[in-house]
């Protein structure tokens, strides 16, 4: 015969008081909202690309043309939807090395005090509004840039990334990247480098006890340590790269053709710059849905971008040995 | 050889009790004195490392044990405003000369610090090999010397069946043995550990003091403690060091531990080490 005790009353074992309450529920409160508003904007736009996919079919995926007044009005966006992406290679290529190098200097290598002045200098780099940005990149970044393209293409032409048949080098991708890269620099330098602070003293310590030199103790252990706050940091910037519209509305040309990969050709694309460019001027509401239903996927592809950044870091966060 | 025993008569060490350890002198210290920025930290230390020997570092908290230890395999130098005056002997050459690369000497005087500090991110094997992929050390066959490093630091059968977990997986004492396999597999003749068993509890405290004793027949140690017993079970030689309230620290006696122990000198040695302070 077994004898049972009875099963107690553990309650909750938070009975919070009043604060808490009002605390906790502000808190939760703001998590929604935040979440509302996501739902919000992709209900919106994917009410307005409905219709407008609907009608156009998959080509205005997969083709390339901004016919309003035809009968029927015929659009495709492919030629954007990779231009931004394209842009936002070229962007996350310049740019990640160099803040990586600049956090690593701030962190690591300079004195506390020029550490310091170059802290401030980034941080003030990432207030700048993205309209000044497009045009000092208009008046000053683009005459040395074309000169600059123009050496690549005579030194590295014959790699077909630096062909250019037109001679002509403004509003290239490659100058739209760059300047993508200019505005992604402080932000990615700056969580870079608040991550690399945060390496454990007793971690650099023992690699120092081991004869560690600099870049081993930076490859073995600060970043592998700061590996996910920097792919993070570099996520923030890169969503600033692909949803970036003024700045790249002043040194890009739009064309609606797609500009695979001569990224010193005059022309590209940019789904940002062309709701900028297109909305003042449409020919009626059948076209501002157009504009919507872009904005859509490329907020689609913010997320899908995101995602497989995710995914990189889960994977790789996987030990090696 | 005669320099030796002059030095160690002057240190007070037994010199017939020390002619039956091993004789010859691994590392020293010379006249050593240290700085942070303004503020001297420790003054005039003149220390003997017998080779294939443990040197227990004793004394109350604040009084430079743990900056003397860290001048010795160079380690001092990185933090920003260190000074150092005196020289350091290691094989009779000085370790701060001009020509003497950092990174050789912190490969040979090995360092186990207090907090067990293996590398999150990597595997067992992987902390037991990282300190040649941070230094660039080639040495042959990994899996004979991840066995050979673990089983000398007492951790093998423990571990054997999943070098490939994370190393955050193991117990406290676990991860501390773990670095202490790290830093054999770098060949060091000196270990220096610096209060290696206070974050632990009793039961692995004492694994890694047989671990020390072990050890102590292949390479010189010289590890700072809190715990007399510890002392006294793990050390052939002691040192005491002291510091007046703003004054720098300094070694009060030293010498064989069961002198320092037994038979201390000075009083306030007989003091400390019987529990009255610190
Ligand atoms: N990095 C540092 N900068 C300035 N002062 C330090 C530093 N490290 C230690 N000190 C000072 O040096 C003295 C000795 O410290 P420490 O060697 O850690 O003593 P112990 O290990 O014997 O407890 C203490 O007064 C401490 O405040
Ligand atoms: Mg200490």
């Amino acid at each position: 015969m077994s004898i049972e005790t009875p099963m107690r009353d553990l309650g909750k074992g938070k009975k919070a008081n009043a604060g808490d309450r009002i605390f906790n529920r502000t808190i939760t409160g703001a998590a929604f909202t935040s979440l509302i508003i996501l739902a919000g904007i992709t209900v919106f736009l994917g009410a307005k690309a409905g219709p407008v996919l609907q009608e156009q079919g998959l080509s205005f995926l997969t083709e390339t043309m901004w016919d309003p007044l035809g009968v029927p009005p015929e659009f495709g966006i492919a030629g954007m939807l990779y231009g931004s992406l394209l842009l936002a290679v070229i962007a996350l290529v310049i740019s990640v090395p160099v803040s990586l190098f600049l956090a690593v200097f701030m962190v690591f290598m300079a004195p506390p005090k020029v550490s310091k002045i170059l802290t401030n200098l980034v941080d003030l780099m990432a207030a700048i509004p993205s309209v000044i940005i497009g045009l000092w990149a208009f008046y000053v970044l683009v005459p040395p840039a074309q000169e600059w393209q123009q050496l690549l293409n005579q030194y590295l032409g014959w790699i077909p990334l630096f062909q250019n048949e037109s001679g002509n080098f403004t509003g290239t991708p490659f100058i739209g990247g760059v300047v993508l890269a200019i505005m992604m620099v402080p932000i990615v330098t700056s969580i870079t480098a608040e991550v690399l602070k945060r390496t454990p003293p007793e971690l650099v310590n023992a690699a120092e006890s081991l004869g560690c030199s600099m870049f081993t103790m930076l490859r073995y252990v600060a970043l592998p340590f700061g590996r996910g706050g920097i792919v993070g940091g570099v996520m923030l910037g890169l969503g600033r790269a692909l949803g970036e519209t003024i700045a790249v509305f002043f040194v890009l040309k739009l064309v609606f053709d797609i500009n695979f990969y001569k990224i010193i050709e005059s022309g590209g694309g940019s789904i940002a710059t062309l709701i900028v460019s297109k909305f003042g001027e449409t020919n009626g509401e059948y076209e501002v849905n157009v504009l919507l239903a872009s904005g859509f996927f490329l907020f689609l592809m913010t997320l899908v971008v995101n995602a497989i950044a995710n995914l990189i870091v889960a994977r790789t966060d996987r030990l090696k040995s | 050889m005669e320099e030796t025993v002059v030095a160690m008569e002057e240190m007070g060490v037994d010199v017939v009790a020390a002619e039956r350890e091993s004789q010859t002198i691994e590392m020293s210290a010379k006249g050593v004195s240290v700085w942070f920025g303004k503020r001297k930290i420790l003054e005039n230390v003149n220390m003997d490392f017998p080779k294939k020997t443990v040197t227990a570092l004793i004394g109350p908290s604040g009084c430079g044990k743990s900056t003397f230890i860290r001048t010795l395999n160079r380690l001092h130098e990185l933090i920003p405003g260190a000074a150092l005056a005196g020289e350091i002997l290691y094989e009779g050459q000085d370790i701060y000369r001009q020509d003497v690369d950092p990174v050789h000497i912190r490969l040979a005087i090995g360092m186990v610090f207090q907090k067990p500090n293996p590398f999150p991110s990597m595997t067992i094997r992987g902390n037991v090999l990282s300190g040649l992929k941070l230094s660039g050390m080639k040495r042959p066959d990994h899996d004979a010397l991840v066995e050979q490093t673990l089983t000398s630091a007492g951790l093998w059968k423990e571990v054997k069946d999943r070098l490939n977990a994370p190393a955050g997986d193991l117990s406290g004492g676990q991860q501390q043995r773990l670095v202490i396999a790290r830093a054999l597999a770098v060949n060091p003749h000196v270990l220096l550990m610096d209060e290696p068993c206070s974050a632990l509890d009793p039961a692995s405290t004492l694994r890694i003091e047989e671990t020390i004793r072990e050890l102590s027949k292949d390479i010189t140690i010289i590890i700072v403690t809190h715990n007399m017993q510890q002392a006294v079970r793990v050390s052939d030689y002691t040192a005491f060091f002291l510091a007046e309230e703003n004054q720098p620290g300094y070694v009060v006696e030293q010498g064989l531990t069961t002198e320092i122990f037994g038979n201390p000198r000075d009083q306030r040695t007989l003091d400390y080490v019987n529990g009255r302070f610190g």
